[in-house]
């Protein structure tokens, strides 16, 4: 997490809003009061790093600082302090496996050994073919469903297992993996069957644990 | 207005007043690192935890109101062990590099950790370590020394109006930057250096050339614009080591311009230390007696005038009146510049609003100035003022790079004229203030309407009421430290160019008058500290001393008259400058009725009352200066087109140089490639 | 035993479509307007007497929260709810679920509070990781707006309300309800320094209330069932229904819906399967998110999840959130990698924080290896209590809290760890 961004890339010299997203930046600077838009530097900058292949280069900050009417500096600050944006490339597929406690005892380091193994690169790496890069992140909110990962900041993949994790990697670069629990849970619901909600269940005709 | 207890010493604050400034004002000091009193409150270094009874976590002093009741404890066991705590972790993570930190000897974190922390560590695992920065030819960074007070950024953003400065990452991480790399371009930038607590932000030119406890430190007034910043001057030896800011809350607050600071290499290159004779077209060195002798034949034959130049102490311009006057001359000129302004009306050449008076103002007219360059300090408090009200600033001349919001007007007269008229953009914003302010630069006077534009600005001040009971808001903002004084004293003519009919020509420190204007068979004496194109033209040189090595009365744009204090002597037979006019006039067989430095202060306040009252501030009389006439709408000029460069010390400074080259070449071509 | 029909959350594990018709047809947004027209301080009562306490860790009562709000403005500053849902704290992902199968229990219950503190605009701040959390709330808002249940004149209520999503990106602190604020200000995610409490001065300086998640989406059931049915459960002050997460060694790790003051061993043992190999392998539980000091299995056999319960045993319930360890955990590790949590989530604005938890990770990786002092055990409470109270927020405190928790009831292991070290050295 350290601030120092590595040089061995090329920063695109310009860079401006599509013109799709610039009617999404409208919106987000529309949601907050009548010189307060220095609140829609977030989503900004979420825009930024989605249009421009998952990371901020510096002419987005500038032109975001533009848009806002913030200082710059002010732009990089932000975009310097939350994890999520990334000031580097990070490759096609930026998997970012949590490993805070709770996945970790569900066996979270198990699961990125086995992805290591299978890519042949380590945490912080990307592969030569620029398909996959490996990151460890801080608890990502899914512990009833760990160990997981998330895909490039949105979906999460749950329930992993060192095997079915290759099998996600090998999905995701065919464009077929399905995020959501890997073992075929319903979402938070323990996987033997309902304990709460019976009628519920039986309408929604899930197992009931009893 | 609440009452409370700190130390069991009672005391009644302002409502908002910190417990911080509360422990002050009972002279109980809380050690602190992010708080400065002239900052925002971060509370974010923590060590200025107390303990207040009822709250069961001790509490950042900074942030905290006093509150009617309040038991205040400083010294008890819960808030010496809380910034006993806080001290061993600011250590955890900074170097043990005192031996060879500039800041050693004056560093807060050191101090502290003396009086308030363990004297061992038990850190023992890996320490941080943090990129420089490139902050440019002045600052010079250690960031691994940083204590993340924040301070610097706070400065920045509040002070000097560079948002340049920013609080980057996050945690451990969490680092002083600027944006991906740039340096901070500030006129008030060397201040960073001040704020630092500790040694992350150094000075560059004075790095590793002397410790604190080996200096001497004499209080002075700065020179070099006509602010009269307060200066604490630091000598080693006969050398000037480095200058540094004196607290004065009216003039200077707690700042000075990086030129303040940072020119005083100047004061060692290009110097005049010995007197010079013009023999057969050469100048040749001279004894002072042979000086004076060359001066006593030229001054039987021929009629002097005299001009005195920007640095120029009031002393020595008394002096030399009293001397010229002796000897028939009419001619005396201070308006090296040749600006048009009238001596018989103060109310039209002081600042009246005062600097700070300009934190009373709701809307300020700019005429004719930059207040960036030309005076950094006034600038910074306009910018106070406008952080703090928001508030309206118009522009009437060039286009100039304010720190704040300013509306751009129009170039010259005519759009003073309008004003004048109560019509034009600002027209509006100026009858709805209750304190405007107009502040009238040199480039408006500096031509020959300049009469013509002075009684505009005039009538726009009494078009917008800005004179009244209690407010004056009309203002004239100099550049040059000798020239309210000397318009005091009437070292002025009828004409600023009348001198350039005379024969003889007696030049105190004139470097900027034009050279070029003198008559080729006139005859001229120079004294002052620095050669340049001035002396070279002169037949005799007298070497003066510079600001520093003479005990001087100076007086600012306000009307502050202000005295500062010798540090240094000057250097080789170089004199201080009333004592070698003395010493002239009794070889001319005029000797001057003083002897001493007192005596001399004594007839300042004989010729000016003023001079007696002694940084105070005597209202001026609101009178009808300038003279009605038509203007040329040519636009207004500026008064100093280099910052960093305007005046012989400065000139000579090869730190001044390198901003120039830096910040002043740089900003040209970004413009000419834009452009 | 909560009862299927004193559940709140009937649609949690997202079994029915989250979609308004489907909401509705499990209850949502029924009467609200009734409700409304009962009127302000009737709804601050009303929270007031269910003795509902924040859900989001801290366990303020949430109506006295509510009353520091100013009933009008002197000064034309609005008034605004914002809605804490960086759930970030390990082991918690209840607000989660909440967000996606539930939207509008959410939107409804933010149409009341802010009506109830007389705000008109209402910010949802959702961590950024939570993007299709952030879609699927999202969606239901529009869903909401269409059918003028928010915006102009709510619900036909003649109250105009507005409600927005704001995403973070990825900092915990941002839990952190000043954070929050500066982050939903567009600045980096610092905690303020208090007072001014948020009541006072919070969102763009306006008065502002922040309440979790779960607080907020069980107001409408609360005041269309009644603040005594609400408060029919769990034990006095530690009222209502709670969603608990389960994850670690169980054998079903799940969200659940349960009363108040559930024994923890009911809760594990019914909702999630069981320890790992049976009661007997139960090392250790940490049960209200990481920020909780762990319990040995001594505690667990007996305690009851609540606010109280947990502080008598020198925890706490935090967010709910039970992470199981069984025998097979290497618990030192389990809290240091915790103390990395702390370390690397500090906002680093404050000294102690800043350089302290750093310090205490860096001790704590030393100690999964044995590879340090037996005195160093010591000095690692003494760091905690360093920071502990000296920090701008909590978070300072709560990453001491994890390590003083394994200290305090597995010293010995750690101890044994170091002398194996050494023995492993001279050896």
């Amino acid at each position: 997490m350290s601030v120092a961004v590595k040089k061995d890339f090329q920063q695109p010299k310009d860079f401006k809003f599509s013109k799709e997203n610039m009617v999404k930046v409208e919106l987000h600077i529309s949601k907050y009061p009548k010189g307060r838009q220095a609140s829609a530097v977030m989503a900004l900058l979420t825009i930024a790093q989605e249009q421009n292949g998952g990371w901020i280069p510096e002419a987005a900050m500038e032109e975001i600082a533009r848009i806002l009417d913030m200082p710059r500096i002010k732009v990089f600050e932000v975009a310097t302090f939350y994890t999520m944006y990334n000031l580097s490339p990070k490759g096609k597929h930026h998997i970012q496996f949590c490993t805070t406690t709770p996945c970790w005892l569900a066996g979270s380091a198990e699961v990125v050994r086995a992805c290591e193994k299978h890519l042949g690169i380590h945490l912080g790496e990307t592969t030569p073919d620029g398909e996959f890069h490996l990151s460890d992140v801080e608890c990502l909110g899914a512990c009833v469903n760990a160990p997981v990962f998330q895909h490039n900041g949105d979906d999460f993949y749950e329930d992993l297992t060192p095997e079915n994790v290759v099998k996600v990697l090998d999905d995701m670069k065919a464009g077929r993996a399905k995020p959501g629990s890997q073992t075929g849970r319903a979402t938070s619901m323990g996987i033997k069957g309902a304990t709460t909600l019976h009628d519920q269940a039986k309408k929604a005709g899930v197992k009931d644990a009893g | 207005m609440p009452k409370l207890t700190i130390d069991d010493i009672e005391v009644t604050v302002e409502p908002g007043t910190s417990i911080i400034q509360a422990a002050e004002q009972v002279g109980i000091e809380i050690p602190r690192f992010c708080y400065h009193d002239k900052l925002s409150v971060p509370a974010n270094c923590r060590m200025c935890l107390v303990e207040v009874e009822k709250s069961p976590k001790p509490m950042a002093s900074c942030a905290l109101p006093c509150g009617d009741g309040m038991k205040v404890h400083t010294q008890s066991e819960k808030a010496k062990q809380a910034r006993k705590n806080v001290m061993e972790m600011l250590l955890v993570n900074h170097p043990l590099d005192c031996p060879i930190c500039d800041q050693g000897g004056e560093c807060d974190l050191q101090d502290q950790a003396v009086a308030y922390g363990y004297d061992r560590s038990r850190y023992e695992e890996e320490k941080r370590a943090v990129t420089n920065k490139n902050l440019g030819p002045l600052v010079k960074t250690v960031m691994t020394r940083c204590i993340q007070c924040t301070r610097c950024v706070r400065f920045g953003e509040e002070i000097a109006g560079v948002e340049e400065l920013g609080v980057i990452g996050r945690g451990e991480y969490l680092e002083i930057g600027t944006y991906v790399e740039q340096m901070v371009t500030s006129e008030l930038s060397g201040n960073l250096i001040d704020v630092c607590p500790v040694g992350a932000l150094t000075s560059k030119p004075y790095a590793f050339t002397a410790r604190p406890w080996e200096l001497r430190k004499t209080p002075g007034i700065d020179v070099l614009d006509a602010v009269g910043s307060n200066i604490r001057i630091d000598a080693r030896g006969g050398e000037i080591m480095r200058i540094l800011p004196r607290l004065h809350e009216d003039v200077n607050e707690e700042w000075i311009s990086d030129k303040t600071r940072f020119a005083v290499d100047g004061l060692k290159s290009d110097r005049l230390d010995r007197c010079y004779v013009r023999r057969n077209g050469r100048l040749e060195p001279a004894t002072w007696e042979e000086a004076f002798e060359a001066v006593k034949t030229e001054a039987k034959k021929r009629t002097f005038g005299a001009i005195v130049g920007d640095l120029a102490d009031c002393e020595s311009v008394v002096a030399l009146k009293d001397l010229m006057e002796s000897l028939g001359a009419k001619n005396l000129e201070c308006r090296q510049d040749m600006a048009q302004i009238d001596p018989a009306h103060p109310a039209g050449y002081l600042f009246n609003t005062t600097i700070a008076g300009i934190e009373k103002a709701d809307a300020i007219l700019l005429v004719g100035t930059n207040p960036r360059t030309e005076a950094a300090l006034v600038n910074a408090r306009i910018r106070k003022t406008w952080l703090a009200k928001r508030i309206k600033v118009g522009v009437i001349g060039r286009k100039i790079d304010l720190n704040y919001p300013a509306q751009y007007l129009g170039a010259g007269p005519e759009t003073l004229a309008e004003l004048a008229e109560g019509k034009g953009a600002f027209a509006g914003v100026l009858a709805n203030a209750k304190n405007p302010m107009i502040i009238l630069g040199a480039g408006a006077l500096r031509r020959a309407d300049g009469y013509a534009v002075a009684a505009l600005a005039r009538k726009v001040a009494e078009k917008f009421n800005m004179v009244k009971d209690g407010w004056n808001g009309y203002n004239m903002l100099h550049t040059q430290a000798s020239r309210v004084g000397a318009l005091m004293l009437g070292f002025v003519a009828g004409d600023a160019a009348s001198w350039q009919k005379v024969d003889a020509l007696y030049l105190l420190g004139a470097d900027e008058m034009p050279v070029e204007n003198i008559k080729p068979d006139c005859f001229v004496v120079y004294q002052g500290h620095h050669g340049g194109k001035v002396a070279a033209r002169a037949d005799v040189i007298l070497p003066g001393a510079a600001y520093t090595e003479k005990s001087g009365t100076y007086v600012n744009t306000e009307g502050r008259v202000q005295n500062g204090l010798q540090a240094v002597f000057p250097p080789g037979g170089a004199r201080e400058d009333w004592q070698i006019i003395a010493g002239l006039a009794a070889v001319l067989g005029r000797k001057l009725p003083y002897e001493t430095l007192p005596q001399v202060r004594a007839r300042l306040a004989a010729v000016n009352p003023a001079f007696a009252r002694v940084d105070e501030i005597l209202p001026a009389k609101w009178t009808a200066f300038g003279k009605d006439g038509k203007c040329d709408a040519k636009p207004f000029g500026a008064a100093i087109e280099n910052f960093y460069m305007t005046d012989a010390i400065s000139r000579a400074s090869k730190t001044m140089q390198a901003c120039t080259d830096a910040f002043v070449k740089a900003e040209e071509e970004k413009a000419v490639a834009h452009g | 035993m909560l009862a299927d029909k004193d559940r709140i959350f009937t649609n949690i594990y997202g079994w029915e479509s989250p979609s308004l018709k489907a909401a509705q047809a499990r209850g949502v947004w029924a009467g609200t307007k009734e409700v409304m027209a009962k009127g302000q301080d009737w709804l601050i009562e009303e929270v007031k007497k269910s003795d509902l306490r924040g859900r989001g860790g801290a366990g303020f009562p949430t109506g006295m929260k509510w009353s520091f709000m100013p009933k009008e403005s002197k000064d034309g500053r609005p008034n605004y709810l914002v809605i804490n849902a960086d759930e970030s704290e390990p082991g918690t992902c209840k607000d989660r679920d909440i967000i996606r199968h539930e939207p509008h229990r959410l939107i409804e219950g933010a149409l009341l509070a802010s009506y109830a503190m007389r705000a008109h605009a209402c910010y949802i701040y959702i961590r950024g990781e939570f993007m299709r959390e952030a879609e699927a709330l999202q969606n239901a808002i529009e869903e909401a707006y269409a059918a003028k249940l928010v915006g102009k004149n709510a619900c036909g209520s003649g109250w105009d309300f507005d409600i927005y999503v704001h995403r973070g990106a990825g900092a915990y602190i941002c839990g952190e309800e000043t954070a929050l604020l500066n982050s939903l200000e567009g600045k980096k995610g610092m905690p303020r320094n208090k007072p001014p409490f948020p009541a006072g001065a919070g969102l763009y300086a306006c008065p502002t209330t922040v309440n979790n998640v779960e607080t907020i989406a069980v107001v409408p059931e609360i005041a269309k069932r009644g603040a005594s049915w609400f408060a029919g459960f769990g034990r006095e002050k530690n009222r209502g229904t709670k969603l608990f997460c389960i994850s670690g060694h169980v054998n079903t790790p799940c969200n659940v819906e349960e009363a108040m003051s559930v024994p923890l061993k009911e809760i594990i043992e019914k909702h999630g399967g069981g320890v790992r190999g049976g009661w007997d392998n139960l090392l250790a539980v940490i049960p209200g998110g990481s920020s909780t000091r762990l319990l040995p299995k001594s505690i667990c056999d007996t305690v009851l999840m609540d606010f109280d319960a947990l502080r008598e045993q020198n925890s706490g319930l935090g967010t709910a959130a039970i992470i199981v360890m069984d025998k097979s955990t290497d618990i030192v590790y389990a809290i240091a990698r915790l103390a990395r949590f702390y370390w690397h989530e500090s906002c680093g604005q404050c000294t102690p924080c800043r350089e302290g938890t750093g310090w205490m990770y860096r001790i704590m990786q030393r100690m999964v290896k044995g590879e340090a002092r037996l005195d160093e055990i010591d000095m690692l409470l003494d760091i905690g209590h360093e920071i502990e109270g000296h920090s701008i927020c909590a978070h300072g405190d709560a990453s001491a809290w994890p390590i003083q928790g394994l200290i305090n009831h597995f010293r010995p292991e750690m101890e044994r760890r170091i002398k194996e070290y050494r023995k492993k050295l001279v050896a």
